[in-house]
């Protein structure tokens, strides 16, 4: 395998066209016109070079749902979208509370080696929300957890959230929320409002996500700690976090792809290809969640990539597994609601998709500026073609997307991670041993 | 017409066609013919995932008088209640060659996931799909209105209507809000603001928490049945308060007009939203509804049925 | 097109058709007349009305729809049913006479006869017809006829009745023509 390439004349974010050359796993050159001596030459002209995409908020099922992905399936799935870097949330079976569980699952991330795989651990033990995992033995070990997350159950308890808030910083971790208060969602299945009232589906209130938003900023607040708020959806919560950066709150906040494309009526076909939680929201919503994203006050994309066997998904709404996949289509939608509509650059995206969330997880070598000296972990996207979604083609195990059939702008072309193309020409390569 | 799933999906000529073809068979049914050969060699599987005995021995004495074959699905002591998904229950139906599915199933959806996923080619008839909709029940209850108080005319232009009780769990009061309004008349749903869903301003209808106010005006009562469980679940204090705002007793329905028609869908808590003296009243036409029901059923299949299976029309 | 029965000759027909089932029936005490919807009802009607002229007493008579005892229900999109009414009198022992506009195949009538089954047993079923152009797939006969009209396949026959279509008349017209 080279480990010597060159990217002819592509964009930098900022729009200048350069020749990059990458050699023993760094970014070599950026110059006008680089002579290639033995580099693999990729004529990359028209096409956009981003720092590679940092996902901090990935479902990778193993250990326990392998039917479902792999570490090595979603790191196939994560190097076709774009990814040098997935976070892997802690909602696995064994949970991810000890430092043995997180250790697996970097290990299985190395062995794969499409892209660096940072677990996060549980902030409560099994996520039962009842007591403290073991936070600090999680940080101290070779997996090194920095974000912690009880994703797929909220931190409910607020003197549980106070103490993990406060806990956390000995070591510069940060708490990651789900919000979701329990009590006024028990049964919901869609978000509440005009379609859930048509529809029969028991309805999930915006005020479950905003209730516990603004009590999280709060806390945050008083213990002067780091919080981030999991996938945001609702205008509600893009004003609570907006009203916490006006006082120094130091919150951070994610969006998911498809809470930036899709909104609640999809769920009129009854397809639960369409239930996610936090739940599809009106577009009232999704209009002040991109304009949030464009002005920074939502800091970050986060794919919630959730995959889930056929049978989770081939039933009544009710029945049905909540989640969507994600990776291999973020950075379509993203160019789709985001740079297409003009809302924001390829510069801000670079920001948003990889280095504010490399800063917030504290990736060192991920989310570099493009320029000599830095880990060469780089996309390449040729955001003038278009491509059609096929759920029977994902490099995931799981083939539960809601785009299947939708035509998305920008194809990923080239993958670089530590200067090793996972992806060439579309096509997500063999690395290793491990297939 | 290939399935009936939902009044929101129902156009005007359909319902009326529907409701035509349910009077010409009541007048079968009242009169001597009793049995009808037109469904004769036909299958229609009665699919009950959820418990109910009136409307799916209403589905089968109505396939029975049409000559269909009928087959019983229910949910106790059926591979449903084993774990077996929907989709292999459906499969199994298609390989048995049913050529209409009756569904009644806990979760709303249900019946339009049976019709849209082409597991099977047969006709899926919803027979209410948890909060959903029930589409017969509404389409019986606009015929037994259409019956006594439609002068003649193919729809309910100029009729007041008012539905009480646990609106935000009723797939009754969902179906028949829109068929009722559909057919030109006017609704107004009548229940505690716990028991209302959010979203309600943009339906084809008025809202009321005050029972009273809309007796003296309506010229049918549609009562809902209010569920024991409801209580436990904090929407409203207790069965008392319940009954003493919302119930309909001696005393409210001497302020209805005479000519007003007393309805329920039945299993009736007689006592709770319906007392027993008001049940059993002239003005009650709760035991019409349950043979109106009949005929009703018998039209939906013979509409969804009798024709050409390659050409779906309606009448 | 050719107007094979006016005006005049229908109501002459109808006319000798009645006096004809009065005088096989030996007048009107037992006879019901059914007319199959949608223009054989108002042809009966008619003869009612001509009958109890005659006979100075009402006739009992009413309508036989047949739409659900069809044979070919699954050849088109489903078709809407017309009005039952069978007169307080009944069927039962009686002389039932059948009335309907065109004879033809004969399926109407073999699904009027079923039809009838379902409601009771007359004594006797007669048949009148105001035109019976042949081509008959059944063994069914018409014990009353207007009119003979020998036809081809591609021909049709038209029957306008004023109260539907504002005339009387029955006319043959080529299926090319039309």
């Amino acid at each position: 395998m080279s480990s010597k390439y060159v990217l002819k004349s592509v964009l930098l974010p900022n729009g200048d066209k350069r020749d990059i050359a990458i050699e023993d796993g760094v970014i070599s050159a950026v110059s006008e016109n680089f002579a290639p001596t033995s580099h693999v030459v990729i004529d990359a002209s028209g096409s956009r070079v981003l720092p590679g995409l940092v996902d901090l908020h990935t479902h990778l099922r193993e250990p326990g749902r392998e039917d479902a992905e792999t570490v090595l399936t979603g790191s196939r799935a994560g190097a076709k979208g774009g990814f040098t870097a997935l976070s892997a949330m802690a909602n696995t079976s064994p949970v991810a509370d000890t430092a043995g569980v997180v250790e697996q699952v970097y290990r299985l991330g190395q062995e794969a080696g499409y892209l660096d795989v940072f677990p996060i651990g549980a902030v409560t033990k099994g996520l039962m929300g009842e007591s403290l995992s073991e936070i600090g033995a999680m940080a101290d070990s070779i997996a090194h957890v920095r974000i912690f997350s009880d994703d797929g159950n909220c931190v409910f308890n607020p003197l549980l959230m106070r103490r993990a808030l406060e806990y956390v910083k000995k070591f510069g971790g940060v708490i990651a929320q789900h919000a979701q208060d329990p009590r006024l969602t028990i049964g919901s299945q869609m978000n509440e409002g005009e379609i859930s009232a048509r529809l029969g589906l028991k309805g999930w209130p915006a005020v479950a996500e905003e209730a516990i938003i603004a009590r999280d900023v709060l806390l945050a607040d008083h213990v002067k700690s780091r919080l981030h708020i999991c996938h945001v959806t609702t205008a509600g919560g893009v004003e609570i976090i907006r009203w916490a950066k006006d006082r120094g709150i130091n919150v951070t906040a994610e969006v998911t792809p498809h809470h930036l494309l899709l909104t609640d009526d999809r769920a009129t076909s009854y397809d639960p290809i369409f239930k996610v939680n936090p739940p599809l929201r009106t577009s009232d919503d999704v209009h002040a969640l991109r304009e949030a994203l464009a002005e920074g006050i939502i800091d970050i994309v986060a794919t919630d990539h959730a995959p889930h066997p056929v049978e989770s998904k081939e039933c009544e709404w009710q029945e049905a597994s909540f989640g969507m996949l994600g990776l291999e289509t973020a950075l379509s939608i993203v160019q789709k609601t985001m740079v297409d509509s003009n809302l924001m650059s390829w510069e801000q995206v670079a920001d948003r998709m990889s280095s504010a969330p490399a800063r917030i997880g504290g990736y060192k070598n991920q989310g570099q500026e493009i320029a000599v000296g830095s880990v060469a972990n780089l996309v390449v996207i040729d955001a003038s073609k278009n491509w059609q979604v096929d759920r029977d083609l994902t490099m995931s195990k799981a083939t539960n997307t809601p785009y299947h059939g939708l035509i998305l702008p920008g194809v990923v072309t080239h993958t670089f991670y530590k200067g090793h193309a996972t992806v060439i020409g579309s096509i997500v390569q063999k690395i290793g041993d491990v297939q | 017409m290939k399935h009936l799933l939902s009044i929101d999906h129902l156009t005007v000529q359909e319902a009326v066609g529907i409701l035509d073809t349910a009077t010409e068979l009541s007048r079968v049914n009242d009169g001597q013919l009793k049995k009808l050969p037109t469904l004769r060699g036909r299958t229609v599987v009665n699919l009950f995932a959820e418990d109910s005995t009136r409307t799916r021995i209403s589905f089968e004495a109505a396939a029975k008088r049409l000559s269909a074959d009928v087959i019983n699905f229910s949910a106790k002591g059926s591979s449903i209640s084993k774990g077996e998904s929907l989709k292999d229950t459906a499969m199994t139906l298609q390989a048995m060659g049913a050529d209409a599915v009756v569904i009644r199933h806990s979760a709303s959806g249900a019946a339009q996931r049976l019709a849209d996923n082409q597991w099977m080619s047969g006709a899926v008839i919803n027979a209410g799909d948890g909060t959903h909709e029930h589409p017969s029940q509404a389409i019986l209850d606009a015929f037994t209105i259409r019956k006594h108080l439609g002068k003649g005319a193919s729809d309910l232009q100029g009729l007041h209507v008012a539905i009480v009780g646990d609106i935000l769990h009723s797939r009754v009061a969902r179906s028949n809000v829109l068929l009722l309004a559909l057919l030109g008349a006017k609704v107004t749903l009548v229940a505690p603001p716990t028991l209302l869903p959010i979203g309600i301003e943009k339906w084809p209808c008025n809202v009321t928490y005050d029972f009273d106010s809309v007796l003296p005006v309506i010229d049918a009562v549609m009562m809902l049945r209010v569920q024991q469980e409801r209580m436990t679940e904090l929407f409203f204090p207790n069965a008392r308060e319940y009954s003493r705002y919302y119930g309909l007793n001696a005393e409210r329905m001497r302020k209805l007009k005479p000519t007003a028609l007393i309805m329920h869908p039945g299993p009736m808590n007689r006592g709770l939203e319906i007392s027993a003296e008001v049940a059993d009243s002239a003005r009650s036409v709760i035991t019409e509804q349950v043979s109106n029901g009949v005929s009703v059923r018998m039209a939906i299949l013979y509409v969804l049925l009798a024709g050409s299976p390659l050409d779906v029309g309606s009448i | 097109m050719n107007v094979a029965l006016s005006a005049e000759d229908i109501s002459r027909a109808l006319t000798r058709i009645s006096h004809e089932i009065l005088e096989r029936n030996h007048g009107s005490a037992n006879v019901v007349l059914l007319g199959i919807p949608t223009r054989g009802a108002h042809l009966a009607l008619r003869v009612a009305e001509i009958m109890a002229k005659i006979e100075g007493t009402d006739i009992p008579c009413g309508t036989l729809d047949i739409t659900l005892h069809r044979d070919d229900l699954r050849l088109r999109p489903p078709r809407a049913i017309m009005p039952t009414l069978i007169p307080a009198s009944g069927i039962e022992g009686r002389d039932v006479v059948l009335i309907d506009d065109v004879l033809f195949s004969g399926r109407t009538i073999r699904s009027a006869l079923d039809a009838l089954g379902e409601v009771g047993r007359p004594k006797t079923v007669q048949l009148a017809v105001l035109v019976d152009r042949g081509h008959r797939e059944l063994p069914i006969k018409a014990d009353y006829v207007g009119k003979n009209l020998p036809s081809s396949l591609d021909q049709s026959i038209r029957v306008s009745l004023t109260e539907i279509d504002g005339r009387d008349e029955v006319v043959i017209e080529n299926r090319k023509q039309s």
